[in-house]
């Protein structure tokens, strides 16, 4: 039998992602309104830039906290890994590729360093990694010798302020922008189509058809939206490519490999997990070599963007990339988040740093908002926790 | 005799679910009143209602306390009355002493608002004495065995001068001793003039110590029996419960064994932080395809540390000994090499050890055979639903979907859920630790089904159980086990009650090999199993 979900039933199932999302359409409708440029094509290119590089630290931040752990260390890691990388660009003149895939390693290796620890030792994440915090912002100091370095040049500062544009010509707009949407939002139709007939196979409940075809217009509307902006703009960012990348393989992990399922199951239940055959050790090193990668990642971003290593670089990127896994709606107990969730989160704070930034609020007033933006939403999660259960 | 407490037409609704609807109870004064009934019958929450749980306004129906209508806002407004309830999972602060959890929440203070430890201990010390411990008030509670800690509940509730004490299965952590104990308290409470509302799934519990039973069934009130007469027997509470006759509490089997699958040959495991303490000593035993062996012993004789040690060394160190599946020797190092090699162990403790509560039916029931669902390495997720829809189809979990989450159902329905999870793995051996352990009635005939349904499909069952009818209801062979040793191998189909609890309280004093004095009988049997030689006598049905 397949049976035809409704509306109403759609939303109650989508409820814990669902809230989020309502809240951040609200927060964007109220800078809208509060300051005409904050929509325009040059202003949404620049909150992707500004952010780009805490949302990549949230996608592996989400992984470690749905497994039960934290970590405070990645701020420390994105300064390392770019001093690194800058010590061998600009002191030693090597070649742009040399300073990323040395700062790759750099963070694979800090990653392995903390997962031994957590993993084969035992000791609490938040512990190892609150060592690791001061440890590699020591390492940073010594890598620079306590001074920035700077600048990169060019190919490895294209990396985070370059465009893809004019491939395809301009005529006022990017074509070539308009194409690679265009491109994502078809490969997205297809995906949801396939993902339908497969359930309608195993004669699950979908969604009617003139409400498919309304949810995909709709997302196509709005991404091609985003899109002309963009074209309008300077063209399609390289780090909003990398990004893009990097949320759907960890998209896929997470909801679809076996690893992914064993982290869920870690969270949820520790003991259970161990005794259902789950190789927990191995896991939890594993997560946090992963998030090695990834604040590597970030670290080759962020300096890219400064076009410069500087030793408090990254600082508080961690509480960021953790406000952002809780606004979007991880538990702190582990077992429970998303990576789309979590990069609602995030966007939620670049989008509230950024209106309040062209408001010309100051500094200390933002950090109260923020503040509180964190507070009031997880309050508003365990108040749509509390109703969904109720509903049930 | 008069009535301390009337509940009438009580009806209480939860969004789509009717969960008591017109119950009544009546409790006289005095009396140890017992209610049966389902999981889910209803039984808790209408403790709840009563004791304030679901405040005055969120039921419909009246509480005459006393001979005055009684509405309740919260816990506290019962408990000044003196109604009490202890519920099953016990609300003790581990690290908290004895007397700072006896007077939690109702400290007395002195002087400037700061609490008076002397007297608080002095106090919590004579409350002790009632209760029949003789602790140190200043010990921290985690010290205590769960037997203890039940006791101290009691305690505490006699702090607050408790006149209606509600127990929410008391027993069913407990062992017999401990058991015991507690039933004899509480007629040395209702001598005291305390009356008891006591809440178990055991029925010669209730047999031997209620004055009254009310039956509930589906959130209605079935009949309220006394149980003095002779008409109130176990078979009636059960048909009164379930709403059919069980005619047999076991399904009906035929048995029929084939090869030897595993064997355990010497097993010896040691404590995981004492070094030198013995946990297991020697173990050996077999099980054949088709076949359900048990495992018997009491409390701390080591069946789950033995079932563990096995299960890909979850517990224990310094583990030796040799492990043989059909006619190979293999070694398992980690739970997925036990899964590997067709081994399965469901635990006694399903919420902490065997079940993600927070995760749904489906994702519960694939986690351990995940690596089938994903050939390289990606989970195909519509296969994993169908998979999921065909276990509650044939294991009957009742679940609006198995989508819900695993942490609301019923204790029957997770222990379901636990076993399809290992049935997914497709064992060769599944090893059952308490398998019906918190389950009711109907429940627990609907897993023996199961077992049945396995060993009929030429699987090997070990079934772990302290409840000696259980084993003697469902296995083929019983083997005792007693401070780590297997103490005996009996055929079911001769074993008593009375045999078995001989074999499991043989002492583990004097050297190997040697029965202890009193249970000559036995003696054979323990002497020839402590032996590795008694491997080759599997058939030999001993004790006869």
């Amino acid at each position: 039998m397949t049976a035809i979900a409704g509306v109403r039933d759609l939303v109650t199932r989508n409820l814990r992602s669902s809230g989020i999302v309502v809240a951040f359409v609200a927060i964007v409708a109220l800078f809208s309104v509060l300051n005409e440029n904050f929509l325009s094509p040059g202003n949404l290119t620049n909150i992707v830039l500004q952010y780009s590089y805490i949302l990549i630290l949230a996608i592996g931040m989400i992984m470690i906290i749905v497994a039960g752990q934290i970590d405070l260390s990645v701020g420390s890691v994105v300064a390392l890994t770019g001093a690194v990388s800058a010590v061998l660009v600009i002191r030693h003149d090597m070649p742009w590729w040399v300073g990323v895939l040395a700062a790759i390693g750099v963070g694979l290796l800090v990653g392995a360093w903390q997962g031994f620890w957590v993993a084969f030792v035992g000791i609490p994440g938040f512990i190892v990694t609150l060592a690791g915090m001061l440890l590699f912002r020591g390492l940073t100091y010594l890598v620079l010798d306590n001074v920035s370095l700077s600048p990169f040049g060019k190919p490895y500062s294209d990396i985070a302020n370059g465009f893809l544009n004019g491939l395809l010509g301009g005529y006022g707009f990017d074509v070539f922008t308009l194409v690679i949407f265009a491109i994502a939002v078809v490969g997205y139709a297809v995906s949801a189509w396939r993902s339908r007939r497969g359930r309608m196979d195993y004669q699950q409940a979908v969604e009617s058809m003139p409400l498919f075809v309304l949810k995909i217009a709709a997302v196509a509307a709005v991404v091609m939206w985003f899109a002309w902006q963009l074209a309008n703009s300077r063209g399609l960012p390289v780090v909003l490519i990398i990004l893009a990348v990097l949320i759907i393989v960890y998209t896929l992990v997470t909801q679809k490999s076996v690893f992914g399922r064993h982290v869920y199951a870690i969270g949820g239940n520790l003991h259970a997990a161990e005794l259902s055959g789950v190789k927990v050790r191995k896991v939890n090193f594993w997560i946090f070599v992963n998030m090695g990668f990834l604040a590597a990642i970030a670290g080759i971003v962020y300096s890219s963007r400064m076009n410069a290593a500087q030793p408090a670089a990254g600082n508080m990127f961690e509480l960021d990339a953790i406000a952002a896994c809780f606004i979007g709606g991880a538990s702190t107990t582990g077992g429970v988040g998303r990576v789309q969730g979590a990069m609602i989160g995030g966007l939620i704070m670049a989008v509230m740093s950024n209106g309040m930034q062209l408001m010309g609020v100051g500094q200390a007033t933002q950090q109260v908002v923020k503040g509180l933006v964190l507070l009031l939403a997880v309050a508003f999660d365990i108040w749509n926790k509390r109703r969904a259960a109720a509903l049930r | 005799m008069t009535t301390i407490l009337e509940m009438r037409s009580i009806t209480k609704e939860f969004p789509g679910v009717k969960a008591l609807s017109d119950v009544n109870l009546d409790v006289e004064q005095g009396e140890i009143h017992a209610i049966c009934g389902e999981n889910g019958a209803g039984k808790s929450t209408l403790m709840k209602v009563l004791s304030g749980v679901y405040p005055h306004g969120t039921y419909d129906g009246e509480i005459i306390y006393d001979g005055k209508p009684v509405q309740f806002g919260s816990i506290n407004d019962s408990e000044r009355e003196g109604i009490v309830i202890i519920h099953q999972e016990l609300a003790l602060v581990p690290y908290l002493s004895v007397a700072e959890n006896i007077f939690l929440g109702n400290e007395t203070s002195g002087f400037g608002g700061l609490i008076d430890w002397n007297k608080a201990n002095h106090e919590a010390a004579k409350l002790l004495e009632r209760v029949g411990l003789r602790e140190n008030p200043t010990v921290p509670i985690a010290q205590l065995g769960v037997g203890k800690q039940q006791l101290i509940e009691i305690a505490k509730a006699l702090s607050k001068e408790v006149r209606l004490l509600i127990l929410d299965e008391p027993t069913a952590a407990l062992n017999d001793n401990d058991s015991e104990h507690l039933l004899d308290l509480l007629r040395q409470l209702k001598a005291q003039g305390i009356t008891s509302i006591i809440i178990s799934h055991k029925l010669n519990e209730i047999a031997e110590i209620a004055d009254r039973t009310t039956i509930i069934r589906d959130g209605r009130t079935i009949e309220t029996i006394d149980m003095s007469d002779p008409t109130s027997t176990q078979d009636r509470i059960i048909r009164g419960m379930v709403g059919r006759d069980l005619e047999h509490r076991f399904p009906e089997r035929s048995s029929d064994i084939g090869d030897v699958v595993l064997s355990v040959e010497d097993w010896t495991v040691h404590h995981p932080t004492q070094a030198d303490r013995v946990v297991i000593d020697r173990a050996s035993f077999t099980v054949r395809a088709g076949e359900v062996v048990g495992i018997a012993g009491l409390m701390g004789a080591g069946r789950t540390e033995l079932a563990m040690s096995l299960f890909g060394r979850s517990y224990g160190r310094g583990i030796s000994g040799r492990l043989v599946k059909d006619g190979k020797e293999i070694r398992l190092n980690s739970v997925a090499e036990a899964i590997e090699h067709g081994i399965a162990y469901a635990t006694e403790d399903r919420k902490r050890y065997g079940l993600n509560l927070i995760e749904d039916v489906r994702r519960n029931i694939s986690i351990a055979g995940l690596r089938k669902l994903a050939p390289r390495g990606w989970v195909n997720a519509n296969e994993e639903l169908k998979v999921a829809d065909e276990y509650r189809a044939n294991l009957n979990i009742k679940t609006p979907t198995v989508l819900s989450v695993v942490g609301k159902l019923s204790g029957g329905n997770q222990q379901k859920v636990v076993l399809s999870k290992w049935l997914y793995t497709d064992p060769d051996v599944l090893i059952l630790d308490e398998p019906t352990r918190g389950i009711d009635v109907g429940a627990k005939f609907e897993i023996y089904t199961i077992i049945n349904r396995m060993v009929a499909a030429g699987k090997a069952v070990v079934v772990i159980s302290s409840e000696l009818p259980e084993l003697l209801g469902t296995c083929d062979r019983i083997y005792t086990l007693a401070s780590g040793r297997i103490t005996g191998q009996v055929d079911a189909a001769e074993a008593t009650q009375e045999r078995l609890m001989e074999l499991m309280t043989v002492e583990r004093d004097g050297p190997p090999g040697v029965g202890p004095t009193g249970v000559t009988e036995t003696e054979p049997t323990a002497a020839a199993t402590a032996a590795p030689a008694s491997l080759q006598n599997t058939t030999k049905e001993s004790l006869s």
